[in-house]
């Protein structure tokens, strides 16, 4: 009994170390989202530990469209491709970018929303967003996101120190620690989730950052898929633009913002 | 001072998460390493390269890095073989993958363990039992194993301990245990000193406890043998 | 895995054009942690076998918080904790040092591993012979000497099996300095990782070099064996 399981495992690696079959006809019945929960006010985590905002709504909205059970499974953003590509969920819902050098890897969904990247540090600082404002600066960046692959492009080949954190609460933590000089994300995610909370009171805006000849950041913020769940990537398309019909996007838009994230256009 | 902020529930449970994680790594470890150390101790020399090879890999590689890469690579494997059988996916969470990684690796230590141990019991005894007609298994159960506790239970002791201080890396992986349940609280309340603080303590009070068992354990299976006055 | 190795062969191996990183870093982290840990456990194990509770006493709270504590709880108190306390943040020497990631890890990696080794040479001097003490009482000697010229040597002769163990233990607990932003060489296979989405060949390079180092550590503290133990072999 051991021997048939090994040899049978055996044959299974053998046959393939990164064959990846389409997830089975079976029942529909659940999709399975991996988020990072360290995002507010799209993605973060209750005290009681529970699953909260604006993605999350999203993602039981296009569930209850489609009829099916909403699951949340936590994962850090830097391993979210690579845990995707595992299979351990059927998709990303963490406020992902689309990039050229994602979609190389996996496949993406229409538009949900979209946002500029902004650089946040404390008031008075007189750092300004480029590499020569920002020189021997420490500038804090979530691992695995879009806007490290744009520090590190763009400034640390100029003497800027560029620091990357396993989530972003924990940029933050180190921001108003004092280890860093300034953090670069998403503009809504800082200007919800940390400027306009009393934790935020002393940091401020600096610039919106928008020179991107590499085009590192990407467009819009979509749902990641495998690339052969092509079934499962029409059917959430048709969910989302169902929601825009329906109004229901708007409503949950309306819950956390008092502007149109949406048609926020970046680039 | 006491003040968790609401941060009580969880903590509790991450603390309960700690402990039935630990308990099921023993549990694991403790199979894997009572199969190892007999590979070792047998004859078939492919048994014993196949348990040294593995013995060795486990001491030169640290865990968060098998940690990881089995977080990853053993979905991969898993799914490979559940599509290759047509069975649905068996998904692994960090839980899982902890129980698995840390039962595998800690396999390891305890093979040492109960090796040494087995070798300290008399070969007399297992020669008597067997000439009384015992079969194998009986005669490890009714003789062999009551004794080789005896000189496993400080072995086995420590490596509980370590255990139990390495279930803290599973954290890394996204468990939800005391270390993350302590991290959040801290940083979403600004006492970041007092949360992280309170993991240590907790972890003490764990480590103590489960220490004042395993003497108790150690004199138990020590009835019978007359220590040496010093 | 080729792809790997040509684009991150340098990273893994000592720098990646910034900073220290890779097995370079890990070896520095490893060195300086366990050189703490050996200076502040040979006082520290004198101090343990001391007739004084006063001198055992603080030891013994010392040893039992950090062997009874994960060395993960140990980093984070050490760099998320301190860090923010206000006293810390006030004191331009303090806020300095804890600032830094790297400080942080060798503080709490020298802190840890000071515990155990005290731990092991602790309990090596108490297993000096009685012959060898009551002979050197006997010429004469007393407190300082008798402690350099027989009891230390003795001991640290008798530890170095275990010392050795604690090293390669060591060795493996220098990949949680990732976690406080030091680049060792699992945050490169991290990086590896997010990048390429391949962790099997990642985090196996990663595996790879340290069965390497753990190879020669082991092979190094056998040929001091060897040297030192000459007199044990059979």
């Amino acid at each position: 009994m051991k021997k048939l399981f090994a040899a049978g495992a055996l044959a299974a690696m053998v046959l393939g170390l990164g064959f990846s079959a389409p997830a089975h006809a079976k029942n529909f019945t659940e999709i399975k989202f991996g988020v990072d929960a360290t995002y507010p006010p799209f993605e973060s985590l209750s005290p009681s530990g529970k699953m909260e905002g604006f993605d999350i709504d999203l993602g039981n909205a296009i569930c209850e469209h489609l009829k099916v059970k909403c699951v949340f499974v936590s994962q850090t953003f830097s391993g979210i491709i690579p845990a995707l590509q595992a299979r351990k969920f059927d998709a990303i819902l963490s406020s992902m970018s689309k990039t050229p050098e994602r979609e190389k890897a996996i496949a993406f969904s229409t538009e949900m929303y979209n946002e500029p990247t902004s650089l946040i540090a404390k008031k008075g600082s007189g750092i300004t967003a480029s590499a020569d404002g920002l020189k021997g600066k420490t500038v804090g960046v979530e691992a695995g996101t879009i806007q490290e692959a744009y520090a590190n492009t763009y400034w640390k080949p100029n003497g800027v120190k560029v620091v990357s954190y396993p989530g972003q609460d924990q940029v933050y933590a180190d921001l108003l620690a004092g280890r860093l000089d300034a953090s670069l994300q998403d503009s809504v995610e800082a200007d919800y989730g940390f400027l306009r909370t009393p934790k935020g009171a002393d940091y401020a805006l600096v610039a919106n950052v928008t020179d991107d000849p590499k085009d590192v950041l990407g467009s819009y913020v979509a749902i990641g898929v495998r690339k052969n769940e092509k079934a499962l990537l029409a059917k959430i398309d048709e969910a989302i633009a169902a929601l825009h019909k329906d109004g229901t996007y708007d409503k949950l838009q309306s819950k956390y913002f008092n502007f149109s994230i949406y048609q926020a256009s970046a680039n | 001072m006491f003040n968790l902020a609401g941060y009580g529930p969880t903590i509790l449970a991450g603390t309960l998460t700690t402990i039935e994680l630990s308990v099921l790594t023993l549990a694991v470890s403790f199979l894997i390493g009572l199969i190892g150390a007999s590979a070792k101790l047998s004859r078939s020399r492919i048994a014993v390269g196949v348990a040294t090879v593995y013995t060795t890999i486990i001491r030169g590689v640290p865990d968060l890095v098998l940690m990881l890469l089995l977080f990853y690579s053993l979905q991969i494997w898993l799914n490979d073989l559940t599509d290759a059988l047509g069975l649905d996916q068996i998904n692994l969470d960090p839980f899982t993958s902890g129980v698995i990684t840390l039962g595998f690796i800690y396999g390891a230590y305890f093979t040492e363990t109960f090796r040494g141990a087995l070798m300290a019991v008399p070969r007399g005894q297992m020669e008597a039992a067997r000439s009384f007609g015992m079969r194998r298994f009986y005669a490890f159960r009714r003789i062999l194993f009551p004794q080789m506790m005896r000189y496993a239970l400080p072995g086995l002791a420590n490596n509980w301990q370590v255990i139990l201080k390495a279930t803290a890396l599973v954290s890394i992986i996204g468990l939800s245990d005391i270390i993350k349940a302590t991290q959040d609280a801290g940083k979403a309340t600004f006492r970041a000193f007092f949360f992280s603080v309170l993991a240590a303590v907790v972890y003490l009070v764990l480590t103590t406890a489960t220490n004042g068992i395993l003497l108790m354990l150690e004199r138990r299976y020590a009835i019978g043998v007359r220590k040496p006055a010093l | 895995m080729i792809d790997i190795i040509h684009q991150y062969w340098r990273a893994f191996l000592y720098t990646d054009g910034y900073t220290m990183t890779g097995v370079a870093m890990t070896l520095w982290l490893l060195v300086i942690s366990c050189l703490i840990g050996f200076c502040l456990a040979v006082p520290l194990a004198i101090a343990r076998n001391a007739r004084n509770p006063f001198l055992r006493g603080p030891v013994w709270v010392y040893v039992f918080v950090f062997t009874g504590t994960p060395l993960y709880v140990q980093l984070l108190i050490i760099y998320t904790g301190v860090y923010s306390l206000s006293i810390v943040q006030h004191t331009s020497f303090l806020n300095a040092f804890f600032r830094q990631g790297i400080d942080c890890t060798l503080l709490a990696f020298g802190l840890n591993t000071g515990a155990y080794t005290t731990q092991i040479f602790a309990g090596a001097m108490r297993d000096t012979a009685f012959g060898e003490i009551e002979a050197a009482r006997a010429i004469g000697m007393s407190g300082f000497t008798l402690y350099r010229r027989i009891i230390i040597p003795s001991a640290l002769r008798r530890a170095l099996p275990m010392y050795s163990n604690e090293v390669i233990l060591m060795l493996h607990s220098t990949t949680l300095a990732f976690t406080a932003t030091v680049p060792d060489i699992l945050k490169i296979a991290n990086d590896a990782n997010s990048a390429t989405y391949e962790p099997f060949w990642s985090f196996g390079i990663a595996a790879v070099l340290y069965l390497c180092i753990s190879f020669s550590l082991i092979f190094m503290f056998r040929r001091a064996e060897q040297r030192f133990l000459a007199f044990l072999r059979p």
